[in-house]
């Protein structure tokens, strides 16, 4: 034992590595390097082009500074409204059949075959993207704020059902069974036994996918889906950093103010 | 308790008389703005196209099966591409998005009132403007290719990576810090042997799990021409080649279901 003290005294303490076989360790470090330097060699910059650019970038940056407002002015708050319009419409949509899929992904009040399909429909809905969505409902419904709205309501089922289901799952099994003592139907019992303990977290998420909808329906124009992203489409094309700018700050302010409300509601309900 | 007196007999009423009004009011609000809402969709519809649209989807449906299988042969090199764009956006947004952290970290920021702002501002603008914006602007003025679509994720992700890292840096357990700073530690020795242990686990969680969501954006990034799989998706999709993009589509599912199953299994192992 004072054998074993001796040698480590007067070692200098070094810290432990983070995979312990030197072999292993040398392996990942050269083969995360070479994937590195086969990474960087393939990808082919035209830095005489990205030079040319970086006058653009600068307009662009100092284009921050003078925003316009007004010249596309009708535009923009059409667009900005539209964006709104389907970020509101698909958000109640979205949050209300989210609720009972999110009942039916939950192992512990679900039946199995329910369970299943419930889940099933989670993770479609969170394996395609939004803006793959939206392509392939603009193919099929037309253009306009309707693709867009589908969209971002069958976004929201994945995200909201997923975590929803989450919840209940951690939930407190002994109140929900204290309710059920009572002889309580089952729309009681979820009513009075389940909805109360989920109800905080579920406010929550609902004001995060707001904020996270709003986000999207910017994009969504880029294909044709109605909102703001058509207009910042046209102003990039013409070069009109001044507008586009303007679109940027009016989706950061936003954002900003959708996450600053959320912070009261959520402090007020938890 | 609110009671109320009904016909002689008192009742128990779980709201007083104002509030129940309120949240009369609120619900009343609220669904006179989600029914202006549904209205200003609904005028803005072809509803001759949606009545369509069964019979659309139909045949969009028979199309594109079945997949053109042996298309998958064209597609090494896009999605090499896409991977490169995701790990190394990544990559950069990480470089950049540590020093960004600790200087909005409110125990770290060498500054509270003046830095720390403007790395909140750094966070918050990055984050609200979604990948493909940054790809559009980025294309704009460097030009269409796998360099802006890196470019692109990079900017995207900072304000993620940093955001959660900041939190997490500012859960730090103090002690530790304190009991460093108590040898006599200079201000880079504390951040070395008491801050950085602390975070490291979350650094590396966020890592991976960004790099999760980028594989997803930068996937669909070649729509406004930033490089990758996306681009040959456009392409398919503006010829009207259906059977293409449908296997474009499998594919996309397949990588993004792996990149999900490696994060899980890498996560697993680090936290």
């Amino acid at each position: 034992m004072s054998g074993d003290l001796d040698a480590v005294i007067g070692r200098r303490w070094r810290r432990p590595p983070l995979v312990r076989q030197a072999w292993l360790r040398w392996a990942i470090a050269l083969g995360a390097i070479a994937y590195l330097v086969a990474a960087v060699a393939t990808i082919e910059v035209n830095w005489s082009r990205v030079y040319e650019g970086l006058d653009r970038g600068a307009a662009f940056i100092l284009s921050f500074a003078t925003p316009d407002f007004t010249t596309r002015a009708a535009d923009i708050r059409d667009g900005m409204l539209e964006s709104i319009v389907m970020t509101v419409a698909a958000s109640v949509v979205g949050i209300a059949i989210s609720i009972p899929i999110g009942l039916g992904a939950a192992r512990n009040i679900a039946p199995m075959p329910v369970y299943l399909i419930c889940r099933g429909i989670v993770a479609v809905s969170r394996a395609l993207q939004e803006i793959i969505v939206a392509i392939l409902l603009v193919a099929i419904f037309g253009f306009g704020p309707l693709a867009g709205f589908l969209t971002l309501s069958f976004a929201t089922i994945g995200f909201l059902s997923k975590l929803l289901a989450e919840d209940i799952e951690a939930m407190d099994r002994s109140q929900a069974e204290a309710v059920r003592a009572t002889g309580s139907r089952w729309l009681q019992w979820i009513n009075y036994g389940v909805q109360p303990q989920v109800m905080p977290r579920l406010i929550g998420l609902s004001m995060y996918r707001i904020d996270i909808n709003f986000r999207e329906s910017a994009i969504l124009g880029l294909v044709g889906a109605g909102g703001i992203g058509a207009t910042l489409n046209t102003a990039f094309d013409r070069y009109e950093y001044d507008t586009a700018a303007a679109i940027l700050i009016l989706i950061i302010v936003i954002v900003m103010g959708l996450e600053y409300l959320s912070g009261i509601i959520r402090a007020r309900v938890q | 308790m609110p009671v109320v007196e009904q016909s002689g007999q008192k009742v128990w009423q779980r709201r007083t008389r104002p509030e129940s009004l309120l949240r009369w009011a609120l619900w009343l609000t609220g669904t006179a703005i989600f029914v202006y809402c549904w209205h200003q969709i609904s005028s803005a519809t072809t509803w001759y196209f949606v009545v369509d649209a069964p019979r659309i989807a139909g045949d969009i449906w028979d199309r594109a099966t079945p997949p053109k299988w042996n298309y998958v042969t064209q597609l090494g090199r896009p999605i090499w591409d896409t991977l490169n764009i995701a790990t190394l956006g990544t990559i950069i947004a990480l470089v950049l998005a540590v020093p960004t952290a600790f200087m909005a970290a409110r125990n770290t920021t060498p500054s509270a009132l003046f830095i720390r702002p403007v790395a909140l501002l750094v966070i918050v603008s990055t984050r609200s403007i979604n990948s493909l914006i940054w790809a559009l602007l980025l294309i704009a003025i460097i030009g269409p290719g796998v360099f802006a679509g890196v470019v692109a994720i990079a900017i995207r992700s900072i304000g993620f990576c940093a955001k959660l890292l900041y939190e997490a840096i500012e859960e730090i357990d103090e002690t530790q810090v304190e009991a460093i700073t108590a040898t006599g530690a200079s201000r880079w020795q504390v951040m070395a042997y008491g801050i950085v242990p602390q975070i490291l686990p979350a650094f590396a969680g966020i890592a991976v799990f960004r790099w999760d969501i980028n594989i997803r954006e930068s996937t669909v990034l070649g729509l406004v021409g930033a490089g990758g799989i996306g681009l040959q998706l456009s392409a398919s999709l503006n010829v009207l080649a259906w059977p293409q993009v449908s296997l474009i589509l499998v594919v996309i599912l397949f990588a993004v279901v792996i990149s999900e199953w490696v994060s899980a299994k890498v996560r697993g192992a680090i936290i």
